[in-house]
């Protein structure tokens, strides 16, 4: 099955003597790196960790919901994990994901830079990212917060005495982590590019990280104002959120969704890049419409502001604002439907191969296309008033975010695992662990449509008895995906030490970063490339490893 | 393609082999390594700024959103609250601000033209004109806290119910009355994250000029003075918004 060519330097692979890992040593040349690759890393076991501590809060909702009787915590407990389960994985995980770790690694190198624009904002970002972080470890430590991650007011302001002071801190610095990557990334897209390489020459990772960019820096300070505004109510009772002043509760909901909507796609587009990477290479074929899979980022970017009330459809916005964004909901669906497509042609007649990165980026596309279609059916206001607030809803946007992204994630994670450690993965285990992951998400959400559909609510510790097998499932599926995602964390941490030596291209893949040594070096390159060959190109490839067989025989 | 010629006109790489096996340096010192030139370096940093103005725009955006939405609910509630704030302390700060801002122009060109003296006594003059701007501030909000207009559990609304003797200003009705609180809500949150945004371009300023001292900024490398005076010119351009919305726009 597996049709991977042996590169002349895989079978005799060592790992270079000089590279960014070793280039220097001890804690402090980790902690005060400028390198891109270094600050991309220290992310990746940061957010390695609160997607965990997120899985945790997971698990305990899951065990909870086993039974319909309220049994195993208190109703309050119950709504302190949903909400730090969702403040952690969204705040602290997806939105960092796949941006500020393989984002971080790989955008100057496949734009053949040497380093982001500007390598001390880009730690300083982490350090935002960890101080964040820290507030959110405080508020659960000193008791939790219960508002929901949407801190919807006029709960948060008035009616809970939980740590949303605590927890808004957390958030908005958080948020100006995310700010200062998207303005870094926006910056190195158009001033740090090597010659030759056009924007239309750019892989599609970087196009999509770059439409993802332009949302954070756009989206989130409008929550940062939202979150500082109902802080500084809960201190000192401005009331521009109390309806007892004046003040109306819905424009808190505005601002909010104003960033999150945009949010999702921040979430959600870096993993669309990462697919259109993985789907070329392991169908050796151009990505089909490469114009338009690049222009559909960008289109989602652009819609993506103007979506945000669909979320507030019960919330007593008007009816023709309603119908306004209703339709324009739908219209994201159109680029969004632009890149599913594309990456199918781009499987027909390729050379498909099955390695892992390729397993998870299929389920990606099964599972997000759900999704997708499910948030079609949200967006029509008719559905949306019967399904909104259950279980459906759950269910749409943890196939988009799980389902969507997580698996996006652990496609781009396998498939540069060899340039950033320089070591293959075990093939056999990583792909059972992606099968594993896949049934365990259909077992977890799949019921959850159903659930929803008949009518359990979410955010509800107990529900009624006929509700109880779906349940079960759910937190069956739930059990097998933790195993799904407890296996790569052992495998991954194994070959550090144990895995074959990768080689410079152990994919044959076109992208720069496979052009150069791994794990690279802490400059990238020696010499600056100059970009002759298009994106996705394999014949350019084919040529260039003809040619550097040659020299070598 | 336009872009892919401004691309090699910004690269043209001094040969990095030879750079880096020999160690000689052929860059001005401000260069940092991962840049191909100075000027890629000073395109990248102004580039960089310009977007965080454009994240500040949405950061106030989200204020003035609010305004737009409660002047136009509660326009009699606006027109006395907004009567109650003095306006000649607003011009005087309108005008002190404007100043700081030509200053910090002369900074930027006076590191330009590699004037250290000069460059450190417009930085000063900044400094300064910023701290009264801050004073003034200061002594509008003592007068609100005095008057019980600042909004929370002291806030009183007698003055729009029963205006004082001599006062031009009809009562209000009491449900009116009430909602001049939102006015102050957002007077304060306004003016006082431009506040947040003046206190931190003083603490850049004096750092600046505390660097300045040994001539690092007029030797060619002006990125960061002008990249300051871009964010000392964007928060003055928000309180010349702020001004007339808050103090001017309901005056009678």
């Amino acid at each position: 099955m597996s049709t991977i060519v042996s590169l002349p330097d895989q079978s005799t692979a060592t790992l270079p003597k000089r590279n960014y890992l070793n280039n220097e040593h001890g804690l402090m040349s980790w902690l005060l790196t400028g390198d891109h690759k270094r600050i991309a890393m220290l992310y990746l076991v940061s957010i390695t960790f609160f997607f965990f501590l997120g899985g945790f809060f997971a698990g305990m909702i899951r065990l909870e919901l086993l039974t319909p009787a309220g049994d195993l915590m208190a109703a309050d407990t119950y709504n302190k994990m949903f909400t730090m389960h969702g403040i952690v994985m969204i705040f602290l995980f997806l939105v960092p994901s796949v941006p500020a770790t393989l984002g971080n690694f790989l955008i100057p190198i496949m734009i053949g830079a040497k380093d982001l624009a500007f390598p001390k904002i880009n730690l300083l970002s982490w350090y935002l990212y960890m101080i964040g972080g820290t507030f959110v470890l405080a508020s659960l430590v000193l008791g939790g917060v219960d508002t929901g991650w949407t801190f919807t007011t006029p709960l948060s302001t008035h009616y809970l005495n939980t740590h949303v002071i605590t927890t808004a801190t957390a958030i908005f610095i958080a948020g100006f982590s995310s700010i200062f990557t998207g303005l870094n990334f926006i910056v190195t897209v158009h001033r740090m590019r090597a010659p030759g390489m056009t924007w239309f020459k750019m892989p599609l990772f970087v196009w999509s990280n770059y439409a993802a960019a332009i949302m954070m820096v756009l989206g989130t300070p409008v929550l940062a104002i939202a979150i500082t505004l109902v802080a500084l109510e809960r201190l000192v009772g401005i009331g521009v959120f109390d309806p007892a002043k004046g003040g109306d509760p819905l424009l808190f909901q505005h601002l909010f969704w104003f960033y999150s909507h945009p949010a999702v796609y921040i979430m959600i587009l870096p993993g669309f890049g990462v697919i259109s990477e993985v789907i070329s290479t392991f169908s050796r074929k151009r990505v089909f419409g490469y114009t338009a899979v690049a222009f559909s980022s960008v289109a989602i970017a652009l819609f993506g502001f103007f979506v945000w009330a669909h979320h507030m459809f019960i919330m007593g916005v008007s009816n023709y604002s309603v119908l306004v964004f209703s339709l324009l909901t739908m219209l994201v669906a159109v680029p969004s439907a632009i890149k599913i497509f594309n990456w199918s042609f781009t499987l027909q007649k390729g050379s498909v191969t099955f390695e892992t990165p390729m397993l998870y980026a299929f389920g990606f596309i099964g599972l997000f296309t759900i999704g997708g279609l499910t948030g079609v059916f949200l967006g029509s206001l008719g559905m949306d008033i019967h399904l909104t607030e259950t279980y459906f809803i759950v269910a749409h946007f943890h196939f988009v975010m799980v389902g969507g992204m997580l698996m996006a994630f652990l496609a781009g994670v396998h498939f540069w695992w060899p340039k950033m450690t320089g070591r293959m993965y075990p093939e056999s285990v990583s792909k059972l662990a992606a099968i594993i992951t896949f049934i365990g998400f259909i077992l977890t959400f799949f019921p959850q449509f159903v659930v929803g559909y008949l009518g359990m609510p979410r955010r509800y510790h107990a529900y009624p008895a006929e509700f109880q097998v779906l349940n079960v499932l759910s937190t069956a599926g739930a059990t097998v995906l933790g195993v799904g995602y407890l296996l790569p964390l052992l495998y991954l941490g194994w070959s550090l030490k144990y895995g074959a030596i990768a080689g410079n291209n152990p994919w044959q893949a076109t992208g720069l970063e496979w052009q150069i040594q791994s794990p690279p070096l802490t400059e990238n390159f020696l010499v600056t490339p100059i970009v002759e060959q298009e994106a996705y190109d394999y014949e350019w490839l084919a040529r260039k490893t003809a040619r550097e067989a040659q020299h070598v025989a | 393609m336009s872009v892919s010629t401004t691309i090699s006109e910004l690269t043209h790489p001094p040969s990095p082999e030879v750079e880096h096996s020999t160690g000689v340096h052929d860059h001005p010192f401000y260069q940092k390594h991962h840049f191909e030139t100075a000027e890629q370096q000073r395109e990248a940093a102004s580039f960089g700024m310009w977007l965080f103005l454009l994240t500040e725009i949405m950061f106030f955006g989200g204020l003035f959103m609010a305004y737009l939405l409660y002047r136009n609910w509660y326009y009699d509630a606006f027109v006395a609250a907004s009567n109650t704030i003095s306006m000649p302390l607003g011009l005087i700060n309108t005008i002190v601000l404007i100043s700081s801002s030509f200053t910090m122009a002369m900074a930027v060109w006076s590191a330009e033209v590699r004037n250290k003296k000069f460059l450190q006594i417009s930085l000063l003059a900044t400094v300064v004109l910023g701290f009264a701007f801050l004073g003034i501030k200061t002594g509008e909000y003592s007068d609100k806290f005095r008057e019980h207009h600042v909004p929370g559990a002291a806030f009183d609304i007698r003055d729009f119910t029963t205006p004082p003797a001599g006062s031009k200003e009809k009562p209000l009705p009491i449900d009116v009355a009430e909602k001049t609180q939102i006015f102050f809500s957002l007077y304060f949150a306004m003016t006082g994250v431009h506040a947040v945004h003046m206190i931190i371009g003083i603490a850049i300023l004096i750092v600046l000029l505390w660097k300045s001292n040994s001539g690092a900024y007029t030797s060619g490398y002006v990125q960061p003075i002008e990249n300051f005076g871009l964010y000392w010119h964007f928060v003055d351009i928000v309180w010349i918004f702020l001004f007339p919305l808050l103090y001017l726009i309901n005056r009678h």
